[in-house]
């Protein structure tokens, strides 16, 4: 057979399997697949890609108050692009950005512990209840959602405060002689984040929980396992995966959080979600502002991305 | 140990033939159940149960769904408490001995096996909790995988594995800290009938080679009785009969084992002869004499029933010699099932006799065909009188 009648029936070949490829796409599939895709992409993507645009660029006296990047003069015929790394450079160079970062990571990290610790025994109730008990504690967790998030913050702050419920309680308790000082502390903060976040852990422990079989706990114990170890050796690892979506759901949002360290924490609660406020409100620095945003957007997806590739890897084994 | 394609059937027959089975001697009994009652709120599982169970014993817990056999098994293994009564195990009462003190496994219907964990790992489960580490460990899960023929399979997860393989790991994670006890929650429901034929004579062998006592729990009479040394056959939370398959099948002592084990047919009738070897029922059922070989206590004149299992019947065209245990009726029905025929037989009284043929050659099955006038007769020997 000659070289060119080879190259003839490969490229046919090719032809009908591009053919058959758009035949064989389900369109009605596809369309429903694709409305996510495009609403992520128009409210998140985009979105996305004009605030890296802006944190390219420099604050000016202007409106909107940065410099373009893009800049043309069709008469004198040029075009300059000018892309600024000045505010990435000042975020590494400025000690306060650090350290808001890793403060604001330790925040979220201790309030993700402390979620969990409270989540897990709610999670479990609930998983080993049936019928309408189970309805019942489902509904109480998702209870507060009813009321708006920024009246139950108010709501801890009349708990909290000098002369506040808790405060009033224990004093005529003569438990305590002088109030507790709580608020502006990061102990409210951590009290705030764990009560907000409290339903975004238990709901995936609950579903991860509630999947296990009770028997597995008695086959343990048949074999030797105290309670305890049982714990250990069979419910944590297999309610594995609710604890890392839960970890993941409550840790994220945290690490940005701005409303409850700004109205429960005090003026040394150094957060991200602040300085970026301060910086787009107070300052109008847009372009370092969005440089914040940009960090932080990658401080948290590269870890999210080392998880979900290495449960992958694990699922697949 | 055999594979289960070479079991050698005369092994497993001989075995109960070697010596006086231990519940006939004066031996002591390995487990004890005294007077145990279990009640769930108003509901009684387990009603006032007493029961020996010795050494080396293959003990089959047989009844229907809620005759309250799970839960006395559960009560041996230590996850439920007896309401009232006690259970010793080698002498040692169990009360407040949580189920991970208990010197008991159990094997799980469902195999309980943790999903996490690989087949070895499944298997030394146990062991690492007795605190046993290293090189013993990993010896011991070899030599009981291997007697589970599962050798090759240590390091795959449970989802990987078939339903009979699946199985194997559970007894061998029961056997695994060589308890004095098994319990056996259903250990073939989940099989397929073929496998389930080849794991039960593995059951016995390994039993046998381990020498541990057996408790199996089953709702399938045909796997009690090729499985177990006693059969305890329960109802509504009380053991009605306990005795070897064989007097089990062959001398039910109520209408409901005979029902319950096998299939029966049931004469209602009156006591007219009533001697120690001798009792014969009139029964109008029947439409005729019947009369059984063994003595009965009962009143005269006593209601009672006479059972007589389908394959004991003989079906002729003529009239057979002899006066008793003679019935006629025409054929309803016929079920021709390979090595057997199912005859339906309805009688002048109306009731049907369920009637087994064993097709011995290949004509025999097409030998009576519907709306056929017969005779069904049987052995005085054959029967049995049912008082209750």
């Amino acid at each position: 057979m000659s070289a060119s009648k080879i190259a003839w029936i490969n490229d046919s070949y090719a032809k009908m399997t591009r053919y058959n490829f758009f035949r064989r796409v389900n369109w009605g599939r596809f369309s429903v697949v694709s409305v996510p895709y495009l609403w992520l992409a128009i409210f998140f993507f985009i979105p996305f890609v004009v605030v890296f645009k802006i944190s390219l660029s420099e604050a000016a006296i202007a409106v909107p108050p940065y410099t373009p990047i893009l800049d043309w003069n069709l008469e004198e015929a040029y075009v300059t692009l000018k892309i600024s790394l000045s505010n990435y450079l000042f975020l590494l160079e400025d000690d306060f950005y650090l350290s808001a970062y890793l403060s604001s990571i330790k925040v979220a990290a201790i309030s993700t512990f402390f979620t969990l610790l409270v989540a897990f025994p709610i999670a479990y109730l609930m998983a080993r209840t049936e019928g309408s008990t189970r309805a019942l504690l489902l509904a109480l967790v998702i209870l507060p959602f009813w009321t708006s998030f920024l009246l139950r913050v108010y709501a801890w702050m009349g708990l909290l405060k000098k002369n506040g419920l808790i405060n009033e309680t224990l004093m005529s308790l003569g438990l305590i002689d002088q109030p507790l000082i709580m608020m502006q502390t990061d102990f409210a903060v951590y009290i705030g984040i764990v009560y907000t976040y409290l339903p975004f852990m238990v709901l995936p422990l609950y579903s991860a929980l509630e999947k296990m079989d009770m028997t597995l706990l008695e086959a343990a114990e048949d074999l030797g396992a105290r309670p305890y170890q049982s714990f250990f050796l069979i419910t944590l690892p297999l309610a594995m995966p609710g604890v890392i979506a839960g970890c993941l759901l409550v840790f994220i949002p945290a690490v940005g959080e701005f409303v409850i360290p700004a109205l429960l924490g005090g003026s040394d609660t150094l957060m991200i979600g602040r300085v970026l406020w301060d910086e787009f409100f107070l300052n109008r620095d847009w372009p370092m502002a969005s440089g914040v945003a940009v960090v932080m957007l990658i401080i948290l997806v590269l870890p999210i991305m080392l998880i979900r590739n290495s449960q992958g890897k694990e699922g697949a084994a | 140990m055999t594979s289960p394609q070479h079991t050698d059937l005369s092994q497993i027959s001989e075995r109960t033939n070697v010596q006086l089975p231990s519940w006939k001697s004066d031996a002591q009994p390995f487990v004890q159940i005294e007077n145990i009652t279990k009640k769930f709120d108003d509901f009684i599982a387990v009603d006032n149960i007493s029961l020996d169970i010795y050494k080396n014993e293959l003990f089959c817990l047989l009844g229907g769904s809620g005759s309250g056999k799970s839960t006395l098994l559960r009560m041996l293994a230590g996850f439920e408490t007896p309401t009232s009564g006690r259970i010793l195990i080698d002498g040692v009462d169990m009360a407040g001995i949580q189920p991970w003190s208990r010197p008991v496994n159990m094997m799980f219907q469902s195999y309980a096996l943790f999903p996490h964990l690989t087949v070895a790992e499944n298997v030394a489960f146990g062991l690492k909790r007795e605190g046993i580490r290293g090189a013993e460990v990993k010896q011991r899960v070899t030599e009981m995988l291997d007697l589970v023929q599962l050798g090759h399979l240590g390091k795959r997860k449970p989802n990987q594995l078939s339903g009979g393989q699946r199985q194997r790991v559970a007894l061998a994670r029961s056997l695994i800290k060589r308890p004095k006890l098994l319990l056996l929650d259903e250990p073939l429901g989940a099989l397929d009938k073929k496998l389930r034929e080849e794991t039960q004579f593995e059951l016995i062998n390994i039993q046998d080679e381990l020498g541990v006592t057996f408790v199996v729990v089953t709702h399938d009479q045909e796997e009690a009785m090729t499985l177990a040394s006693r059969i305890g056959v329960m109802n509504h939370g009380v053991i009605v009969q306990t005795d070897e398959p064989q007097d089990v099948y062959e001398y039910p002592n109520s209408r409901f084992v005979a029902e319950f084990v096998g299939s029966v047919n049931l004469f209602e009738g009156q006591v007219t002869v009533d001697e120690p070897d001798t009792v014969c029922v009139t029964s109008p059922e029947a439409g005729g004499e019947l009369c059984v070989n063994h003595g009965i206590s009962c009143a005269p004149n006593q209601d009672v029933h006479v059972a007589v299992r389908p394959e004991k019947i003989r079906v002729s065209e003529t009239r057979p010699d002899q006066t008793y245990n003679c019935l006629q009726g025409t054929i309803l029905d016929i079920a021709y099932m390979g090595s057997l025929s199912v005859f339906k037989v309805k009688l002048a009284s109306g009731k049907e006799v369920r009637v087994t043929q064993p097709n011995t050659n290949r004509e025999s099955g097409g030998r009576f065909t519907w709306d056929d006038s017969v005779y069904l007769s049987w052995d005085m020997d054959s029967c049995v009188v049912l008082t209750s």
